[in-house]
């Protein structure tokens, strides 16, 4: 029997070998020599994370309380939500997490926003063009899928560790979700509707803005509250590359058996979670006014 | 006469792969269903011209398929044609540059369509004024037009409500209401009415001709109800297969259907509706009395009046006074219904 039939092919140790080290040779060296001006293309970036995680981390306790009711209030208008906010503020400080919760606090929101002004355009532009929307959809498929730790490894080389790998890699797991929402919520509308805004002459922007957007806006929402849930999610593995925070504690739990701490932070990390999604959701309903009331026959 | 306001010249419409080719077989008088089915191409319109005058109202009637709500999308080029020309106000349509065909369709052609197509997130003062803000006019001249159009439409109460809350007919007039707004002096109407019941659709068509009374629009109006085409229509096109059957007249297509796809249309008619007494008047006699109507009087008012006056003979006089003709109870009689065909009359004989 041909060794081919028992043994499946495969390249001799040197070659592959000599594959990877070629490659990594080859990115260590682009790293090396790109490396200062990518990190300096992050600064301004660097520069807000670090300003707004003092901001939250500075201010007193019921200053920081007040502001985050005040715009919940300003999204929902939903006095429970407000209620709950608090319990769940106050508690997490009780239990002497406030400081993690506010650095996270700050990374989330951060990488929420990242997530939106990048991911909402390209889901548009994948909206308007079948090709487009080809070649994305494999590279989203890539980004879901493949382990976090697998991508941490070339942002780490190039940048180091903390604040903007740790932001770059929640944002590469966080943003295909509000990607892909905003592409179908686009796809979705009513192709009826769209004949009529260009019956009456809408230019393509008008179209985009008055029309299209709009009534993606609740398939948008879902998105954008799924890339708040995944960018939460990553908290503990962004904590492996010295992003601070709850992930933190979670982590040093994890090597030292410390169950409770392990499990009050992860407790933070939830409740955390839940005022987010509540949040985003009780806004994408509140912007869906016509939506609601009786629908005559 | 004057040059017609729209014209269409042999338009082509074909739909699939490759229409450039498939035209030639179109040209060659090919059905559609062998140019479905060996050639993978649908047929949308073949060789239409029709004139338009301006301010009337040119219904397109056809059933489903009959390529009627295709061609009406050729005018403002929301389908770009095979072949062929759709010319308005001397201008060539399909020669315009993008930007001169959003500026015609601001401006000088609005649409009312079937499924109302309102958008869901704008109130109905903000569909009205919908073209409006494409025009981008100032806020204060479009809360002016707008509310004009409210109270015209009687839409008054309603203005902050969403379309999803309004019933049907309201929804539609919503969507006229936006048509008309811009100011556009074509209206294209695709089947405006044919999603909304009988009683409302009979109701909204007494409000357009009350509208066009005033405003003078040139109007297409598609739809697949006969009676609805015959009320309303200054002239009517009977679409089959993508191709004009017969064009004319209310009168002239019920009176002198050409074929028997027409003749089986205008069968169930009431024909007191639509044909004029003029139309059937014989030479004036002196014996004849009776009550005085005009030539534009429908034989079902002229019949009303000589039971009233149990008359057996009406008069048909001009402004002037002059009697110009006259007709007998015989004579709009045997006008109003149908002329039996062989087996009606056998029937009638036993």
């Amino acid at each position: 029997m041909p060794s081919w039939l028992t043994d499946i092919p495969q390249l001799d140790r040197t070659t592959l070998v000599g594959l990877r080290r070629s490659l990594d040779q080859a990115y260590r060296s682009f790293s090396r020599e790109f490396g200062d001006d990518i990190e300096a293309f992050f600064e301004p970036l660097l520069f807000f994370l670090v300003w707004f995680e003092k901001l939250l981390v500075n201010a007193p306790w019921w200053a920081v309380l007040i502001g985050v009711c005040l715009i919940v209030w300003a999204l929902t208008r939903s006095w429970k939500l407000i209620a709950g906010v608090i319990v769940a503020f106050l508690l997490i400080g009780f239990f002497g997490m406030w400081e993690d919760t506010m650095r996270t606090m700050a990374i989330i929101t951060v990488c929420t926003l990242i997530s939106i002004v990048l991911g909402v355009p390209i889901g548009i532009v994948m909206a308007r063009s079948n090709r487009v929307q080809m070649v994305m959809i494999p590279i989203l498929d890539v980004m879901q899928t493949m382990p976090a730790f697998v991508y941490l490894i070339p942002v780490v080389m190039l940048l180091g560790i903390g604040k903007v790998p740790g932001v770059i890699a929640v944002v590469i797991y966080a943003i295909p979700p509000v990607i892909r929402l905003t592409n179908l919520g686009i796809r979705l509308v009513d192709k009826e509707v769209l004949e009529a805004a260009d019956a009456f002459g809408a230019s393509p922007w008008q179209r985009l803005v008055g029309v299209q957007v709009p009534l993606a806006m609740p398939t948008i929402m879902a998105g954008v509250n799924q890339t708040i849930m995944m960018a939460l999610a990553m908290v503990v593995i962004a904590a492996m590359i010295g992003v601070r925070g709850l992930g933190q504690p979670v982590l040093q739990s994890i090597t030292n058996q410390y169950f409770t701490q392990g499990l009050l932070n992860g407790l933070a990390i939830v409740a955390l979670a839940i005022v987010f999604d509540r949040v985003s959701q009780a806004y994408g309903r509140r912007i869906q006014k016509h939506r609601r009331g009786v629908i005559h026959g | 006469m004057a040059d017609p306001k729209i014209r269409i010249e042999n338009l082509y419409k074909v739909f699939g792969p490759n229409p450039e080719r498939a035209i030639g077989l179109v040209r060659d008088g090919i059905s559609k269903q062998d140019l479905l089915d060996e050639h993978g191409h649908v047929l949308g319109v073949r060789n239409i011209s029709l004139d338009m005058p301006g301010q009337s109202i040119q219904v397109v009637m056809g059933l489903s398929g009959s390529g009627k709500s295709t061609l009406i999308r050729h005018i403002n080029r929301l389908i770009e044609p095979t072949a062929g020309s759709v010319i308005v106000d001397g201008q060539n349509v399909l020669e315009m540059s993008n930007k001169e065909l959003r500026d015609f369709r601001r401006n000088r052609a609005s649409m009312v369509f079937q499924s109302f197509a309102l958008m869901p997130h704008r109130t109905v003062v903000q569909n009205i004024a919908y073209g409006l803000t494409i025009q981008g006019l100032d806020d204060d001249e479009i809360k002016r037009r707008v509310a004009r159009w409210i109270e015209r439409i009687e839409l008054a109460g309603y203005e902050d409500h969403y379309p999803g809350h309004l019933s049907g007919g309201m929804q539609q007039r919503v969507g006229i209401g936006r048509a008309l707004a811009t100011d556009a002096d074509i209206l294209l109407m695709d089947e405006a009415f044919s999603a909304l019941d009988p009683l409302i659709r009979y109701d909204m068509q007494s409000v357009l001709l009350d509208l066009q009374a005033e405003l003078k629009k040139t109007i297409m109006f598609i739809t697949h109800d006969l009676d609805e085409a015959l009320r309303i229509g200054d002239s009517i096109a009977i679409l089959r297969d993508g191709e004009i059957v017969q064009q004319g007249d209310p009168q002239s297509i019920v009176l002198h259907p050409v074929d028997d796809y027409v003749a089986d249309f205008v069968k169930d008619i009431n024909r007191g509706k639509v044909i004029k007494v003029g139309t059937i008047m014989r030479p004036p006699t002196d014996e004849a009395e009776g009550p005085a109507v005009d030539a534009d009087t429908l034989l079902e008012d002229v019949a009303r009046l000589m039971a009233n006056e149990r008359s057996g003979w009406a008069r048909v006089i001009e402004a002037s006074g002059q009697v110009v003709g006259v007709v007998s109870t015989a004579d709009v009689m045997a006008s109003m219904v149908r002329r039996a065909n062989n087996g009606g009359a056998a029937k009638v004989a036993q």
